[in-house]
C-alpha cells in the first residue's frame, strides 16, 4: 500500500520533471537532422525559468477565466499524466481513474484552452480554437475506439491491468491491436500539434492552431501553458509506450533493482518514440488545415475497423 | 411510513398544484401575486421530491396504489409511485423545484403574465399525474394536460410569427403522439381492456409485441425528440418563457423517457433481441444529428433545444443497450446501461435546466438570444458566467462533473456487449460507440461556441455592452443547479444506489452497491475492471492546480500590465472582426455539414480594382425538414383548403351532408356488431 504511494508520488514528479526534457531533445534530434546545431537539450527549462520571471501582459478585456485557464489546463493534463503507469503499474490512484477518464481530463484541458482562446475576442484566437476543436470532434472518438479495443484484449479499462496484460503471455500479434496502434499514432500527432497537423515552431497566421489559440499569454502564463503543452507530449508517448510496449514496467512494492530497470526501459522507450516522431516530422510536410480531417478520419475509421473486428469475433469473459 | 399515507401525500400534491393553477388566474394580475405562485410551486415540488425519493429508497414503499372513484369509462383510477415512476418524479420535481426558485425572480419580466402563471403549475401538475400514474387512463389524461398546458405556455408570447408556427407545429405533434400512445395502450390492453398497468403486466398482448415497440418509439420519442420526430422542439423550446423552455427541455423530455421505459421495459413482456436494433439505430442517428444541427445554430435557445435532441440520443442508447442485454440474459449488464440511461436522466434535467436559466438571464439582461450580437458578458454578468460555464462542462461530457459520469457508465456498458450472443447487435453496438464519442467530442466544440460567443470576447451589440446582473433568485437557483452537478459527477456511487431499485423492478438485476467501495469510488461491474472516483478526481485536480499557481506565486514575477490585444500585431479595434458563433462553426460545418446540411458556401470576390463588397454567401438545408415534414405541411394545408369549401353551404345541402354521415355511421355499427 505505502509503495503505491510512493511510486505514486515519484510518478508526478516524474512526468513534471521529464516532460521539458522530452521537449528538449526533441527539438535538439530535429536540428540535427535538419544540419542545425540546435539548442541545449535543457533550453526548455531555461525558457521556462525566462518566461516566469517577466511581466504578463494582459490585454485589456481579458476576463478572469483567461487567468485561471492555464492553471486548470496545467493542473488537468498533470493528473492525467500522472495517472498513465510510466516505469511502475499499480499505482494507488489507478483505481480512480481509468484510460477513459484520462482521455476526458485531455478533453477538460482542450475546453480550457479552448475558451482562453475565444476570450480576448481576437481573429486569431478565434481561428485556433475552431480549428482544434474541429480537430478534437475526429480525434477524441479514434481515441476512444483506441481504447475500445485495447480494453476489451485486457479484459479492463485500467490502464495498470492493460499494461500487465499486455506485458503478459496471453498476447499475440493481431490486426486490432496494430490498426488500434497507427490509430493512436495518428492522434497523438493531432493532439500535440505535430507536423502534418499543425507545427509548433510557427507563427505564421494561417498555418497555426495551437499557437493562435496561445497568442495573447505571455509571462507566467504562458510558461504554464507550455509546461502543460509539453506534458502532453510526454502523457501521449507514455500511453502509447504503456499500452503497446509495456515490457520492462515494473510494479509498485519490488525491489530497488527493478524500479532501476523500470526508469531505465521507459527512458530509453521515450528515447525511441521521441526519435521516431521527429523522424517523421521532418520527413513530412504540413498539411492544409482541411485535409487533416481526412488524415483524422483516417484515424477514427481504422480504430473503428479495428473495434469491430474485434467485437465480432470475440466473446469476452 | 405508511406506503398508503405516501401515495396520498403525492397525490394531493397535484391536487394542490392544480389548486395553485386556479389561484394564479387572479393571482398573476399582480406581480408579487405571480410571485407567490412561483414560491409556492417550488415549495410544492420540493414536499413532492422529498415523497419520490422516500418511497424509491425506503423498500416495500408506496406499493399500494391508491384508487380513485372517478376515471371511467376505462376502469378506477389508480395512483401510486413504484421504483421506477418514484425515481423519476425525483428527478422531475428537484429540477422543477430549483426552475420555479429562479421564476421567482425571472417571471416579472413576463410581458402578459396571466398568460404564463396560471399553466406553469397546471403543466407541473400534468407531468407529475403521468409519473403517478398507474392505469393508463389517468397516464394519458396527465399526458395530455401536460401537453396543453405546455402549448398555451409556448404561445403565451403569440406577438411574433415564429412563436405561433412553433405552436402549430407543437400542438400536431403532440396530438398524433397522444393518439399513438393510446394505440399502444390498446394493443397492450388486450381484447378485455384491462386498462389498470397491474391487469397489462399479466394480458399477454394480442398483437405482435413489435406494433408496442414501434407506437412507443412514435409516441415517447415524439415528445423527447428522437429523429426524425425532432422537428418541434427548437421551434417550441425556445418560444416559452426561459424558466419554462427549462422545464420542457430539461424536464418534460424525461417524461418522455419515463413513458417509453414503462411501455417496453415493463408493460410490453420480456424484449426479444433484436428491439434493441431499431432503437439504437434510432438513438445514435438521433444524438449525432442533434449535436450537428446544434453547432449549426446561432440562437443560443435554439442550440439548447437541439441538444436536447443529442441528449436524448444518448439516453435512448443506454436503453437499447439495456433491451440487447436483457434479451439475452444478461442481467447485471443490462441494470448497467439502464442505469446509464437513467442516470443521464437526471444529469441532462440538471445541466439542461440550468444552461436555459443562463440563456433566459441573458436573454432578460439584454433582450438578445441571437448569440451573433452578444458577447463580453463575462464581465458584466460574471455569476451568471460561472453557472452557465459549469453547465457547460457538465453537458460536454468533462470530468469531473456529472455528464461525464453517465457517459462513462454507458461506454462501459458498451464494453460488454461482445458477450451478446447474435452477431448484428455486435456489429452495431462498437459503431454507437463511436457514435457517442463523435457526439461527445462534437459537444465539447459546440459548448465552446455556446460560451465563447455569448460571453467571452467583446460585445458584438449596445444591447451585450449596457448588460447587468440578473436577481438573486435566479443566481441562487442557477448555482445551485451548478452545485448539483457537480456534487453528481464527484459523488455519483450516492445516485447509483439509489438508482437499484428501478434496474430491480425494470431488469430484474441490480449493480454492486457502491457505498462498499473504498474512497467513494464507483465500480459498477468489478474494480479490476473499471473504475472511476470522480471525488478523488476533482480533489487532485484542485490540489494540483493550487499547487501550481502557489509554485508560480512564489517563484514568478508578480507584475502584471494591462495593454491592448496584441493579434499578431493587427489588432483590430471592431468586434466584428472576431470569430462569431457562425463562423466558429464554419470548420465543421466544411467536415460534417457538406453531407448532412448540404451547406454551401459561395464567395464573391471583386475583380481587382473593383471597390465593391466582397460576398460570403452561406446555404443550409434541414433536410429532414425539407424531406419529411413540408410535404406533410403541404398536404395539411390542401386538404385545409379543400374543406374550407363545406364552410359555405346551403342549408339544405348542411342537412344533406347530416344525414349521410348518419346512414354511413349507422351502416357501420349495423356491419361491426
Amino acid at each position: 500500500m505505502m509503495h503505491g504511494w510512493y511510486t505514486q508520488f515519484a510518478q508526478l514528479v516524474l512526468v513534471l520533471v521529464m516532460a521539458p526534457l522530452l521537449s528538449g531533445v526533441t527539438r535538439r534530434i530535429r536540428s540535427r537532422l535538419l544540419r542545425r546545431r540546435g539548442p541545449s537539450i535543457f533550453q526548455p527549462y531555461r525558457d521556462l525559468l525566462k518566461l516566469i520571471r517577466k511581466e504578463a501582459v494582459v490585454a485589456d478585456n481579458a476576463s478572469w477565466l483567461f487567468r485561471i485557464a492555464p492553471y486548470a489546463i496545467f493542473a488537468t493534463t498533470w493528473v492525467a499524466a500522472a495517472l498513465i503507469p510510466t516505469f511502475a503499474a499499480g499505482l494507488t490512484f489507478s483505481a480512480a481513474a481509468d484510460v477513459i477518464v484520462i482521455v476526458a481530463l485531455l478533453g477538460t484541458a482542450r475546453f480550457f484552452l479552448a475558451l482562453a482562446g475565444l476570450d480576448v475576442g481576437t481573429s486569431f484566437g478565434g481561428l485556433g480554437s475552431s480549428r482544434e476543436m474541429m480537430f478534437a470532434s475526429l480525434a477524441e472518438p479514434a481515441m476512444l475506439l483506441v481504447v475500445f479495443t485495447v480494453s476489451l484484449f485486457a479484459g479492463s479499462t485500467q490502464l495498470s491491468s492493460i499494461s500487465t496484460y499486455m506485458a503478459g503471455p496471453d498476447i499475440g500479434l493481431s490486426i486490432s491491436l496494430a490498426l488500434a496502434l497507427i490509430a493512436l499514432i495518428i492522434v497523438a500527432l493531432a493532439e500535440n500539434a505535430r507536423i502534418p497537423v499543425d507545427n509548433p515552431a510557427t507563427h505564421l497566421e494561417l498555418t497555426m492552431v495551437h499557437e493562435a489559440m496561445i497568442l495573447e499569454y505571455s509571462g507566467r502564463h504562458l510558461a504554464v501553458i507550455e509546461a502543460a503543452a509539453s506534458l502532453k507530449l510526454l502523457l501521449y508517448l507514455s500511453l502509447i509506450a504503456c499500452m503497446f510496449a509495456p515490457w520492462g514496467t515494473t510494479l509498485a512494492g519490488n525491489d530497488v533493482v527493478a524500479y532501476a530497470v523500470g526508469l531505465g526501459a521507459y527512458a530509453f522507450k521515450l528515447a525511441v518514440l521521441g526519435f521516431g516522431l521527429v523522424v517523421f516530422e521532418t520527413a513530412i510536410a504540413k498539411m492544409r488545415v482541411f485535409r487533416v480531417p481526412e488524415f483524422l478520419g483516417m484515424a477514427l475509421m481504422l480504430g473503428l475497423l479495428g473495434a469491430i473486428l474485434l467485437f465480432v469475433s470475440r466473446v469476452s469473459q | 411510513m405508511n406506503p398508503f399515507l405516501l401515495n396520498q401525500y403525492a397525490a394531493s400534491g397535484v391536487g394542490l398544484l392544480l389548486l395553485l393553477a386556479l389561484l394564479g388566474i387572479p393571482a398573476a394580475r399582480r406581480t408579487s401575486g405571480g410571485q407567490v405562485i412561483y414560491g409556492s410551486c417550488a415549495l410544492v415540488c420540493a414536499a413532492l421530491a422529498a415523497v419520490a425519493l422516500h418511497a424509491l429508497l425506503v423498500p416495500g414503499s408506496g406499493v399500494v396504489a391508491i384508487e380513485l372513484p372517478i376515471g371511467q369509462p376505462l376502469g378506477r383510477t389508480k395512483l401510486g409511485f413504484d421504483a421506477l415512476s418514484a425515481a423519476f418524479a425525483v428527478i422531475v420535481n428537484l429540477t422543477t423545484a430549483i426552475v420555479s426558485t429562479y421564476a421567482i425572480g425571472y417571471g416579472t419580466h413576463a410581458s402578459e403574465p396571466q398568460r404564463v402563471v396560471p399553466f406553469y403549475p397546471a403543466f407541473i401538475a400534468g407531468m407529475n399525474l403521468v409519473l403517478l400514474a398507474q392505469d393508463a387512463f389517468s397516464f394519458l389524461v396527465g399526458w395530455e394536460f401536460m401537453s396543453l398546458a405546455s402549448w398555451a405556455l409556448v404561445v403565451s408570447e403569440d406577438r411574433s410569427e415564429s412563436n405561433r408556427r412553433a405552436g402549430l407545429v407543437y400542438l400536431i405533434m403532440a396530438t398524433g403522439g397522444a393518439l399513438t400512445l393510446l394505440l399502444a395502450f390498446g394493443v397492450l390492453a388486450g381484447p378485455e381492456g384491462g386498462y389498470s398497468f397491474d391487469t397489462m403486466r399479466q394480458t399477454t398482448a394480442f398483437a405482435p409485441a413489435a406494433i408496442v415497440l414501434v407506437l412507443a418509439l412514435i409516441g415517447a420519442g415524439s415528445k423527447a425528440g428522437l429523429v426524425p420526430l425532432h422537428a418541434w422542439l427548437p421551434l417550441a423550446h425556445p418560444a416559452a418563457p426561459s424558466h419554462v423552455s427549462a422545464l420542457m427541455s430539461g424536464v418534460m423530455t424525461k417524461v418522455a423517457v419515463y413513458g417509453f421505459i414503462r411501455i417496453v421495459f415493463d408493460l410490453a413482456g420480456p424484449p426479444s433481441w433484436w428491439w434493441s436494433i431499431p432503437v439504437l439505430l434510432v438513438a445514435g442517428v438521433t444524438s449525432l444529428l442533434g449535436v450537428l444541427y446544434a453547432l449549426m445554430e446561432h440562437d443560443l435557445k435554439r442550440l439548447l433545444a437541439y441538444h436536447t435532441v443529442e441528449n436524448i440520443g444518448i439516453i435512448f442508447i443506454g436503453l437499447g443497450l439495456a433491451l440487447a442485454f436483457e434479451a439475452s440474459g444478461l442481467e447485471v449488464a443490462a441494470a448497467l446501461a439502464l442505469i446509464a440511461a437513467v442516470f443521464h436522466v437526471f444529469n441532462h434535467s440538471l445541466f439542461k435546466s440550468l444552461l436555459f436559466l443562463g440563456a433566459g438571464a441573458v436573454l432578460g439582461a439584454t433582450g438578445e438570444r441571437d448569440m451573433e450580437r452578444l458577447g463580453g458578458l463575462i464581465h458584466r454578468m460574471p455569476v451568471t458566467a460561472l453557472a452557465f460555464l459549469a453547465g457547460c462542462i457538465a453537458i460536454s461530457a468533462l470530468p469531473p462533473f456529472n455528464g461525464f459520469v453517465s457517459e462513462w457508465l454507458t461506454f462501459q456498458a458498451i464494453l460488454l456487449s461482445p458477450q451478446l450472443p447474435q452477431w448484428i447487435p455486435r456489429l452495431l453496438i462498437p459503431a454507437i460507440g463511436a457514435t457517442l464519442a463523435c457526439s461527445a467530442a462534437l459537444a465539447a466544440a459546440c459548448f465552446v461556441k455556446a460560451f465563447g460567443s455569448t460571453f467571452l470576447g467583446r460585445p458584438r451589440a449596445p444591447a451585450a455592452a449596457s448588460a447587468s446582473e440578473t436577481d438573486r433568485w435566479s443566481l441562487g437557483a442557477m448555482l445551485l443547479l451548478a452545485a448539483l452537478c457537480l456534487g453528481a459527477g464527484v459523488l455519483p456511487g450516492f445516485v447509483i444506489d439509489s438508482l437499484a431499485p428501478v434496474s430491480q423492478a425494470m431488469v430484474g438485476s441490480e449493480l454492486a452497491g457502491q457505498s462498499d467501495q473504498p474512497w467513494l469510488r464507483i465500480a459498477p461491474i468489478d474494480p479490476a475492471r473499471s473504475a472511476y472516483n470522480g471525488w478523488l478526481v476533482f480533489v487532485m485536480i484542485s490540489i494540483a492546480a493550487v499547487l501550481t499557481a502557489m509554485i508560480v506565486r512564489r517563484f514568478a514575477s508578480h507584475s502584471l500590465r494591462r495593454s491592448p490585444a496584441w493579434d499578431c500585431g493587427f489588432p483590430d479595434p471592431s468586434p466584428v472582426t472576431q470569430y462569431s458563433s457562425t463562423s466558429f462553426a464554419q470548420p465543421i460545418r466544411r467536415v460534417f455539414g457538406s453531407a448532412v446540411f448540404r451547406a454551401r458556401e459561395r464567395v464573391t470576390m471583386p475583380k481587382p480594382g473593383d471597390t465593391g463588397t466582397a460576398r460570403l454567401e452561406l446555404e443550409v438545408h434541414d433536410t429532414f425538414w425539407e424531406a419529411f415534414y413540408e410535404p406533410v405541411i403541404r398536404f395539411v394545408n390542401w386538404a385545409a383548403d379543400r374543406l374550407n369549401t363545406v364552410q359555405f353551404l346551403t342549408i339544405r345541402k348542411y342537412l344533406t351532408l347530416v344525414f349521410v354521415a348518419l346512414v354511413l355511421l349507422l351502416i357501420i355499427i349495423g356491419t361491426w356488431r
